[in-house]
């Protein structure tokens, strides 16, 4: 599914990402932790293709494609998505408009046929019942005064609507009570299927126990330091990153 | 939410980034020589088979002209204008009177199908009997340069009451009529681009809606510039009688040329106690190529006169096109508790300059206006906002209601807002709020992310930040409004 060798990176001159090597297999759940600045969101950024990050070494292969020589919007349809750490607000448009012109755009790219107002509707709807959301939230302005929690269930929508292939999760958990959380892990729990691989960025255990990842890595100085499987992060939760900065030093 | 996504759907079907409309017809013209002088004027007269006092009212406003200066106030930058140097006059050749469809130019009709009009009007045009069309509620004054040469649903209308014709057959038929409004509105003198309007306006519509009547259709006028070197001077005058009400939209595009070319168009309108008038532009004339060679110079002068007590003048705007635009549709709202309104988006692209806005002039009790202006600008372009919101003594609690949002897209261009508000009474209340953004990078990559292309990106995000005034145009424009939007900004970004 997703291949990262030897990737590094970095934002006005500055390297942010040092190396990295990261397999994710079909239909496993991988999970990035780190201290602050370790570079873990500038990993999501670099994947999805946000210009203002430069790539300066390495490669990484998506079901076979070069990723990297894709536009954002090529990314998005091949099957990317990125849970936005701070989703953007796009004031006088309609969520539900912008979702299903998003989702027609990629259906137009894979050949398939798009779709109308009240297939559409019917699609989102039975989403946010799905996900516990109030249909509200398809009327509203996209992320325009919606409450961090609000935002965050609103990436996890669009993300169940565009059913993508690899769900990057950009701290999707961060400023969550313990029922937004789980709706979020529902909600990607809910995408499992073989053809469905996260990379499910975040600081802390607490997601990881509704959202049980196949593999964990650390990620420190913009490389992964460590790997292993969901104890690790249990491991972490107890010793914090501080061992593991002492090592790496 | 349909129109949004029809709008991206638009995009995806436009491939050309250039000017879409830019043709030019082959009807053969019947030129009046260059020029500008008393001759001329007769000579317009007579070719429209005028009235003495007509041909008065037109050599007093020539006479008042030639005292008067182009106005230096507005923001926009361009060559000196030689008014000698343009033709007054041109016209169709009349094979015969163009009274009935069948007699219409088929090149017209062609030229009405790859402008886009939408599909129930030129089937109006393809001469389908009106009778089995009539549900379809839209009227169309089409004017070809400078004579009107279609006028449908002329049956209904009269029906109802309702005149709605080329204002050159006004003058001689409705002399009364015109005679106690034109220029009353917007005098002769009123400013440089009015009085030359005046003088040598060749046509436009009339409208006259009498008392009590609900106009039984939307009133839509095309306009065209289709002649080399000749500037259009167009005149429309409505009237609403006491309790009518009437919606008039107008909407034009012109064939890509490399001259500029001069616009000066006067509106006036007049509406009566509990009477309103809605009228929405669409206006998207030749902006010249991104180099800033050619395009129109749209200098036009828009006012309604809020005469009676609860009437309501509506302007809603969108105005995508022309390189130059001077325009402020306004209101005078002399009735007791009359009601003026101004809804526009305004976009400029390459080296487009648009100087509008509007002037709320509030005289009567508990009058009341709102103002929404929405403004884009990309590439080296600049775009202002100008109004004027003037509370005199006599308007005891009249309100205002000002917002002027500027959308910034790349960093070459500039968004100027100049508000004026004089307010004379002390219980008279004016609000103002204004905004200026940037298209973010932000926002850009989040559409992207999620699968839409830049310029579809653009569309979107754009349309929502117009979306106040866009909903305010009525159905058949606001497509149209939204693909303009889009088409306009193409290549903007990156």
């Amino acid at each position: 599914m997703l291949d990262i060798s030897g990737l590094a990176a970095s934002i006005n001159d500055k390297p942010i990402l040092n190396g990295i090597d990261l397999t994710v297999p079909p239909g496993e759940i991988h999970a990035v932790m780190g201290p602050n600045g370790a570079g873990k969101s500038t990993l999501g950024y670099v994947l999805s293709g946000r210009e203002d990050y430069v790539v300066t070494a390495g490669t990484v292969t998506f079901n076979g494609a070069d990723l990297l020589a894709m536009e954002p919007e090529q990314r998005a349809a091949a099957g990317v998505f990125l849970a936005f750490q701070a989703p953007i607000e796009l004031p006088g448009v309609n969520n539900a408009n912008f979702l299903r012109t998003a989702l027609n755009a990629i259906r137009r790219t894979q050949g398939a046929s798009e779709l109308d107002a009240v297939q559409f509707l019917k699609l989102a709807r039975a989403e946010t019942k799905r996900l516990a959301m109030p249909d509200d939230m398809l009327k509203r302005n996209v992320n325009v005064g919606f409450s961090g929690g609000e935002k965050k269930r609103n990436e996890v929508l669009q993300m169940a609507i565009l059913r993508p292939k690899l769900a990057i999760l950009d701290e999707t958990d961060s400023g969550l009570d313990i029922d937004a959380l789980k709706i979020v892990a529902d909600g990607v729990n809910a995408q499992r299927r073989p053809d469905f691989s996260a990379l499910v960025i975040t600081h802390h255990q607490r997601l990881l126990d509704y959202l049980v990842p196949n593999r964990v890595h650390v990620l420190l100085n913009g490389r992964i330091v460590r790997s292993g499987g969901p104890e690790l992060a249990k491991e972490l939760e107890k010793s914090g990153y501080a061992s593991l900065i002492a090592e790496a030093a | 939410m349909a129109a949004v996504t029809e709008t991206l759907d638009t995009v995806q079907s436009v491939t050309q980034s250039g000017y879409k409309w830019g043709f030019e017809t082959t009807i053969e013209m019947d030129f009046a020589p260059k020029g500008l002088n008393e001759d001329i004027i007769r000579l317009i007269s007579t070719r429209k088979e005028e009235p003495e006092w007509m041909l008065e009212w037109r050599l007093k406003a020539y006479a008042a002209w030639l005292k008067m200066d182009e106005p230096q106030w507005a923001r926009v930058d361009h060559p000196p204008i030689d008014y000698q140097d343009l033709h007054y006059y041109a016209a169709p050749k009349k094979k015969a009177g163009p009274k009935s469809l069948d007699e219409v130019d088929p090149e017209l009709l062609k030229m009405y199908e790859k402008l886009g009009i939408p599909l129930k009007e030129r089937a109006i045009l393809a001469g389908v009997d009106p009778d089995t069309v009539e549900n379809t509620q839209i009227a169309v004054d089409a004017v070809f340069d400078s004579v009107s040469v279609a006028t449908t649903f002329q049956t209904t209308l009269r029906k109802a009451g309702v005149i709605f014709c080329p204002i050159s057959e006004a003058v001689r038929d409705h002399p009364d009529l015109v005679k106690q409004y034109l220029g009353t509105v917007v005098p002769t003198g009123d400013n440089f681009f009015a009085a030359l309007n005046s003088a040598v306006f060749t046509d436009g519509s009339f409208v006259f809606i009498p008392k009590g009547v609900r106009c039984p259709m939307e009133l839509s006028t095309y306009f065209r510039i289709n002649a080399r070197n000749t500037g259009q001077f167009e005149r429309t005058l409505i009237i609403a009688e006491a309790g009518s009400h009437v919606s008039y939209l107008e909407g034009c595009t012109a064939p890509q040329r490399d001259e500029n070319q001069l616009h000066a168009a006067v509106v006036e309108l007049v509406a009566m106690d509990d009477a309103q008038i809605k009228y929405s532009t669409v206006q998207n004339w030749y902006p010249g190529d991104s180099n800033g060679k050619g395009g129109i110079y749209n200098f036009v002068t828009k006012r309604g006169a809020c005469r009676g007590a609860r009437s309501k003048i509506s302007w809603t705007q969108v105005e995508t096109g022309s390189a130059i635009t001077w325009k402020y549709p306004s209101c005078v709202l002399h009735g007791e508790d009359s009601v003026g309104e101004f809804y526009s988006v305004a976009v400029t692209n390459n080296h487009q300059q648009a100087d509008t806005g509007t002037k709320m002039i509030h005289i009567g009790k508990g009058s009341s206006s709102t103002i929404i202006s929405k403004g884009i600008s990309a590439g080296h372009s600049n775009n202002t906002y100008r109004g004027l919101v003037r509370m005199l003594p006599s308007a005891t609690n009249a309100r205002n209601f000002t917002q002027c949002d500027s959308l910034l897209i790349g960093d070459q261009c500039g968004a100027h807002t100049v508000p004026y508000i004089e307010s004379r009474n002390r219980t008279a209340k004016v609000e103002h709020e204004a905004t200026t953004s940037k298209i973010a990078d932000d926002q850009l990559f989040y559409c992207r992310q999620r699968g839409l292309s830049e310029e579809d990106a653009v569309s979107l995000i754009v349309n929502g930040f117009c979306k106040d005034v866009l909903k305010q145009l009525p159905m058949e424009f606001a497509v149209e409004a939204q693909k303009l939007l889009a088409v306009s900004l193409e290549g903007s970004v990156g």
